[in-house]
This record gives structure tokens, sequence and C-alpha cells, in this order.
């Protein structure tokens, strides 16, 4: 056991001198030491059940080698993982870990294998990023799953592509980078890093963006806005109806 | 019923409106002056709050700004100036109806009546006429009386649609060398050796740029050249693709695997149903959503359609590199993309 620490301490370490810029974690500083053995701890008391003591993965749950800081902050900071229960679709809910443990957890497993790092903060400064663009980007690559107004929207058989509204930026460009669940994965090498900060800026406004008229009904479109029409306003014209047929006294 | 008697005298005509055959009820407005005098103050009433509405909708169109938020009980913050014109004018329209009907129910006459149906038929003098008319018009013409006359109207009649035929037809012939419109059904702009750009983007794609489970939505490389030339969007409607990359041991079918390029596979954007653009492409299941009637495919099996209305298989576009690296089209589309059509099942 203790050869088997040390073993590990040596290869944190290793990782955490070769570590490259591009996979930085968020806060900038590179993994240290105590940060992957903090994160290793707290993998074996909350993820090693199901995903293995090692990381393998098992029969209910992947193998998390090569997935990443960035896959492994999106899990955990929208609070996906860890899961309650395996089911269809794997919701949003509070985080069990906070922000620092978290890092812990992702350190440790950027170290199991290479695999796609959190965003960095210049990554993530949306200050020169093209709103329009980034609207049309979303438009062509987001917005048939999540919705125009990034509300999300079904998929098949009760899965569905959750709403964008309570993700931070890191998150979202975490998500396009790794495809958790359902989504496809969105490389740098087609919606490149500067692309991915337009549609932040997007996806920022969206969430920024008030409704000149009130009552979006969640902005689904003609299915929520006809079923409430049509309650209240059949509804209205029965009354009217009645009143203007009932016998005058 | 105003037809000729046998005496050759002419029926009374009946009555547009009879009493109904139960007694009225008299209203509290028929018989209490009062009751009428209120009925009518609420009327005016009515009418003049709408004409105050009115007045506001004017003023609150000139006075708030557009830009102008209010924050609102369960609505939240909305725009302070479509709240007051809706409001106001809404307001005046109701208004306005509501003393139209309250003037009517308790102030016109409010006696039941039943309002008779009339035969439909004309009087026995216009119809003889008419018919007189005819025959006149019949044997004045000489229409009977000179076939030759006759029988070359008829067959100038005959020949009149032929020129319109024969321009409709070459309304669909196209100039030679260029497909006619009933193969243009069938081809896209794809042709061998063009590459694949992403969409908005335009950038071409190496198939290191894929990763697997990515999703990317492309176009050919001329498309924007060909909208600039033809000065309309078909192309686009008809060209755009989508790229997804599975591992190769995911895919299902050898013809698709064939048609990709190492687990890169490139199919049409176009429901086959009725045409909707789907990118609604699961990377776990492989499966692509038409969100218009959910119609679903897999695009690990030659883009077969595993639920929904959809009739036709995902057409897929074969893919290849080209000597730079870059994504190209081996060939355009083997079947047509789109909806079906008359020709097709």
């Amino acid at each position: 056991m203790l050869l088997l620490l040390g073993a590990l301490a040596v290869v944190a370490t290793i990782y955490a001198l070769v570590q490259t810029s591009t996979e930085a974690r968020a806060a900038g500083a590179p993994a240290s030491e105590t940060q992957v053995e903090q994160g290793k701890a707290l993998y074996l008391e909350g993820c090693a059940s199901c995903h293995g003591l090692n990381a393998e993965g098992t029969s209910v749950a992947p193998s998390l080698v090569g997935a990443g800081a960035a896959s492994v902050h999106f899990q955990v900071s929208t609070g996906r993982m860890p899961l309650a229960q395996p089911t269809v679709q794997v919701k949003r809910k509070e985080p069990t870990y906070n922000e620092e443990q978290t890092a812990q957890l992702a350190a440790y497993i950027a170290t199991l294998g290479a695999g796609p790092a959190s965003p960095t903060p210049e990554q993530l400064d949306t200050t020169n990023a093209d709103l329009a663009r980034g609207g049309e980007l979303f438009r062509t690559n987001c917005a048939q799953c999540h919705n125009f107004a990034g509300k999300g929207a079904a998929l098949t058989r009760g899965k569905f592509a959750p709403t964008l509204m309570n993700s931070t930026p890191q998150q979202v460009y975490e998500a396009m980078l790794t495809g958790p669940q359902s989504m496809p994965v969105f490389g740098d090498g087609t919606l490149t890093v500067q692309d991915k900060q337009d549609i932040l800026k997007y996806v920022d406004h969206l969430q920024a963006q008030t409704q000149p008229g009130g009552f979006a009904l969640g902005s689904f479109g003609p299915v929520t806005e006809g079923a409430l029409l049509f309650t209240l306003a059949v509804a209205l014209m029965a009354g009217a109806a009645v009143w203007i047929g009932a016998k005058v006294r | 019923m105003s037809e000729i008697t046998q005496t050759g005298q002419e029926a009374p005509p009946e009555p547009d409106f009879v009493a109904a055959g139960h007694a009225h009820a008299p209203r509290r407005t028929d018989v209490d002056p009062r009751a009428a005098r209120r009925a009518e103050r609420q009327v005016v009433t009515l009418f003049a709050l709408a004409a105050l509405c009115m007045v506001l909708a004017l003023v609150s169109y000139v006075v708030i700004p557009v830009d102008a938020g209010i924050n609102l009980p369960l609505a939240g913050p909305v725009g302070a100036l479509n709240v007051a014109l809706g409001l106001t004018f809404g307001l005046g329209i109701l208004c306005i109806g509501l003393g139209v009907i309250h003037w009517a129910r308790k102030l016109m006459p409010g006696t039941e009546v039943v309002a008779q149906r009339h035969e439909m038929r004309s009087s026995q003098e216009d119809r003889a006429a008419a018919v007189a008319a005819f025959e006149r018009g019949l044997a004045d013409s000489g229409f009977a009386q000179r076939p030759i006359i006759r029988r070359t109207l008829i067959l100038a009649l005959l020949l009149l649609p032929l020129p319109l035929v024969i321009m409709l037809r070459d309304l669909y012939t196209a100039p030679a060398g260029a497909p006619s419109p009933a193969e243009q059904l069938s081809m896209t702009i794809w042709e061998p050796g063009m590459r694949v750009v992403s969409d908005v983007a335009s950038r071409p794609i190496k198939p290191e740029d894929v990763p697997v489970g990515g999703l990317v939505a492309a176009n050919p490389e001329n498309l924007h050249e060909v909208e600039e030339a033809t000065g309309n969007l078909n192309a686009r409607a008809k060209a755009a693709i989508i790229l997804v990359r599975m591992r190769p041991d995911e895919i299902v079918s050898e013809q698709s695997r064939q048609l990709g390029f190492e687990g890169i596979l490139a199919y049409s954007k176009i429901c086959t149903h009725v045409g909707c653009p789907i990118a609604l492409y699961e990377q776990r299941t492989h499966h692509l959503l038409c969100p218009c009637h959910q119609s679903t495919f897999d695009l690990a099996d030659e883009g077969r359609v595993v639920f929904g209305p959809a009739a036709r298989s995902m057409p897929q576009l074969p893919i290849t590199v080209d000597e730079e690296g870059f994504l190209v089209a081996r060939s355009d589309f083997q079947e047509p993309v789109g909806p079906s059509f008359w020709e097709r099942g």
C-alpha cells in the first residue's frame, strides 16, 4: 500500500511538472500533489463504488481514464455526478462537492490519462467575442436540441436536451468539449476557441434577455402558446356566448 | 311563394318575420322606465370608458419611451409601453363590445320573432323569359343552320390548349447539356473532389478535426459561389450535410463504413419525410431525430428509419480526403435527398 501511494505520488509529481498550458485548470494554477491526493481520497469515497477503484469502469458506469478534467468539472459542478440512481436522463441538481473539491477530483482524474482539460480563463474571456456570429453558430450547432432560446427541448425516448439558463460559461464550454450524455462533441478543430467564445457570449445574452411582451411560456413556441390560448380563449368565448344568449329579465 | 296560381292570380307575398308561437315575457327595462334609464346609463358609461381608453392609449404611445421597463408580478420584467398599449387599447375594445351587447340585451326590442325562409326558385315568367332569350340567340346566330361555322369553331377551340401545353413543356426543357428539372430533383451541387466545409465559418475540415462522438454541420465549398450566381437558396436547401464520427466498430452497416472515412460519416441534413433540416444527433445511440414529426434515423446503419413517418433512409454522401488531407466528396449523393416526390414512393 505504501509502495502504491509512493508510486502515485511520483506519477502525480511528474504530471504536475509536465502539465502543458492547454491542460491548465480554470483556476490557472497547475494541479498540486496534495490536490491530486485529496482528489483521489474524494474519488475513493464518492465515485469508486460505480466507476471502480482505479476508475477503470464497471458494468454500471464508464471508465474515467481519459475522461479529462473538463468532463469531471462539468459532471460534478452541475451536480449530475455523483449519481443518485441510474436513469434515462441524468438531471442537473445541487452539486455535492464545492468548487475546491471539484477541482481536486478533476486533477486526480486528469492524472489517469490524457483528456480534455477545463478551459483557461483566457479561453472563457468573451470581451472580443462577436455576439451576432455567436447567434449564427448557436442556431447552426446548438439550437436543434437546446431550442433557439436555449430553453432545452425533448430528444428520443425520454431523453432531453437541458436548458442552458443555469449554465455557467465554463460548463457550456466543457459540454461542447466533452459531449456529455447524448450531446455530440464539438471539438476545437471545427468549432474553434473563437467560435466557442462567440457562442458563450450569445448564451450569456440569452440568459440576460428579458421578455418585452412578458410570459415567454418556456419559449417552446406554438405548443405552449397554442395550449394556453386554446384553454384561455375558449373559456372566455364560451363565457361570452353564455352571457349573450342568456335570457334577460 | 310567388307562384302563379291556377286562376292566374298571384298569391300574397309571405311576410319576412312572424311572431313566435309563445308569449313574450317582458324584461324589467320594458316595464320600468327607471330600469331602462339605468341600463342606458350603463351603456353610456361603457362607451365613454372606451373613448377614454383610446385617448389613454394615444397618450401612452406618445409619453412612454420604447425601452422603458416595468416589473409585473408573474410576468416579470416586461416593456412598459407594450403593457400600457395592450391594457388601454384592449380594455377600450372590450368596453365597446360589452356596451353594444348590453344595449342590445336591455334596450333594443326583445320580442322573439321567426324569420321565414322563402322559395329560392325564380318566378315562372323569369324562367320563361330566360329560355326565350336563349332560343332567340340560337336562332339569330344561325349556329344550328350553318354547320361549317360550327365545326370550324369547335376545331379552333380544340386546338386552343395545344400552344399552351407546348410552351409549358418547353418551360420544363433545360438548355442543351444542362440537367432537366426532372433530373435536378435527383442531384445536388456535390461533385467528386468537392471539399466539405463547416457551416457559418466555411472552413475546410480535416478528419482529425472531428472527434469521436462529434457532430459538424457542413456544406459544399462552392455553396456561396452557387448562391451568388443563381441568387436563390435552393442549393443550400439540398446540399446541407452533417458529419458525425463514431468508432469504426460501432458502425453496423458495411456500406456505411465504405461510404465514410475512418469512422466519419456524412449524411444529408434534410429529412426524407417532408424536408425539415435536422441535426438532433444523439452521439450515444447514433440516432438522428427530426423535431417536426419525430422521424428517427440510425446513422450507424445507413441512416435507416427506426421510428416515425419517414419512408426512406437518410441519404449518405460518400467521402474521402484529398491530397492535402481535407475531407472531400467522392461523388454526389447516390439517391435524391429530401422528401419523396411523385416518381418516388
